[in-house]
């Protein structure tokens, strides 16, 4: 059944109609849940408040143990789910900058747009800076083209990398997840701050 | 002004967005993403400004080779419904307001120069990556394949590394 629009149960214009109810969606929960807060993003990497690491984890074991048991009652056909390919130097020199990028300006491209939304001007900069760290890569292209596309992989799946079943890796990053929540519950009291209070229910 | 309401759990917040996930997975067979919205704006517009440039530019060949047209694209379509679903969300808690969020020993000027600095940096990074926390780590990790946890561990990696030395910024 699904994916949906590969299996053309619905078009190409009503796909991008509904990836604006997903956005809304996307949007909705990152900022109930204090992601358009920058020192709620940042307070990640001093231990006073871990939320991101909470939801991002419990949100990536809840989808990917998820999308198993739908494939399991036959909901969704996993062979057409995109899986971004897989450049190794790019995929970690990427991130390296990314990172910092996230401990500098204090959100990530998502949430900078969820706080601009809410009226966060610092939000807004941080918008400024990606539209012209985008525009250096896209002139600068032929610069970085050959890091880029080096050590071309595939898409692989860590399972297979692994030999392990989907099921059973699922199941271990629910375990490594719980023991990663147990860490930010303790180091919330331990960087514990006077001046932030975590303030959720 | 009335005081803000509170956050929501973050387990409980963290299935809701495993939720959405799964939501764009059966429906679209893809994840989410953001940093690919700014970038088919900055395609967009640049056709407008410079059309004979994205003609005889290699990134913008390859890219337009390979899309319809910049904005007619899913994640655009996406970062629209994030602007309107984190606006709905700030709005019924009370949290909308003009501000510069900071640490507690900066001046609102150098936040702001650092917001830049690291909005570029992530931009470019983004695009190094193959996309951003959301498209390359969250979704990536979601549909287990290796360059998610590999982009996940770097960005988180370095962050962490670089924390003591941009610490003044935020303790």
């Amino acid at each position: 059944m699904g994916p949906l629009i590969v299996n053309e149960i619905i078009s190409a214009n009503t796909n991008l109609l509904i990836a604006f109810f997903i956005g809304i969606g996307f949007g909705f929960v990152l900022e109930s849940n204090g992601f358009s807060s920058s020192r709620r993003l940042a307070g990640m990497f001093y231990g006073y408040d871990t939320t991101v690491l909470k939801v991002f984890f419990t949100a990536a074991v809840t989808a990917s143990i998820g999308l198993l048991f739908m494939s399991l009652f036959g909901w969704i056909d996993l062979s057409f789910i995109y899986i971004n390919p897989t450049f190794l130097w790019s995929a970690i020199g990427g991130g390296v900058v990314m990172g910092a990028g996230f401990i500098l300006g204090g959100y990530c491209p998502g949430t900078s747009f969820c706080a601009a939304a809410i009226g966060k001007l610092d939000a807004l900069a941080f918008i400024g800076g990606i539209f012209i760290g985008i525009l250096i890569f896209m002139e600068g292209y032929p610069l970085w083209e050959n890091f880029y596309k080096a050590k071309f992989m595939g898409s692989p799946l860590l399972s297979d990398w692994l030999n392990i079943s989907r099921g059973l890796l699922a199941f271990l990053i629910a375990l490594v997840a719980l023991g990663m929540f147990w860490v930010g519950e303790w180091a919330e009291k331990k960087f514990a701050r006077e001046d932030y209070e975590i303030n959720q229910r | 002004m009335k005081e803000a309401r509170k956050y929501m759990n973050p387990y409980l917040g963290g299935v809701l967005l495993g939720l959405v996930l799964i939501v764009a997975f059966w429906v679209s067979g893809r994840g989410l993403g953001a940093s690919g919205a700014p970038k088919s704006v900055l395609v967009a517009g640049m056709q407008v400004v410079a059309p004979e440039h994205t003609e005889n530019t290699a990134f913008y060949k390859e890219y337009l080779a390979g899309h319809e047209h910049p904005l007619k694209s899913w994640l655009v379509f996406e970062m629209l419904g994030v602007l309107v679903g984190g606006f709905l969300s700030g709005a019924l808690a009370g949290r909308l307001n003009f501000k510069v969020e900071k640490g507690p020993n900066v001046t609102n000027k150098v936040r702001i120069v650092f917001a830049v600095i690291g909005g570029i940096l992530f931009g470019f990074g983004s695009q190094l990556g193959r996309g951003c926390t959301s498209g390359s780590a969250l979704t990536g990790m979601s549909v287990l394949s290796v360059g998610g946890f590999v982009t996940m561990a770097a960005i988180f990696g370095t962050a962490f590394g670089l924390a003591y030395f941009a610490r003044k910024l935020w303790l």
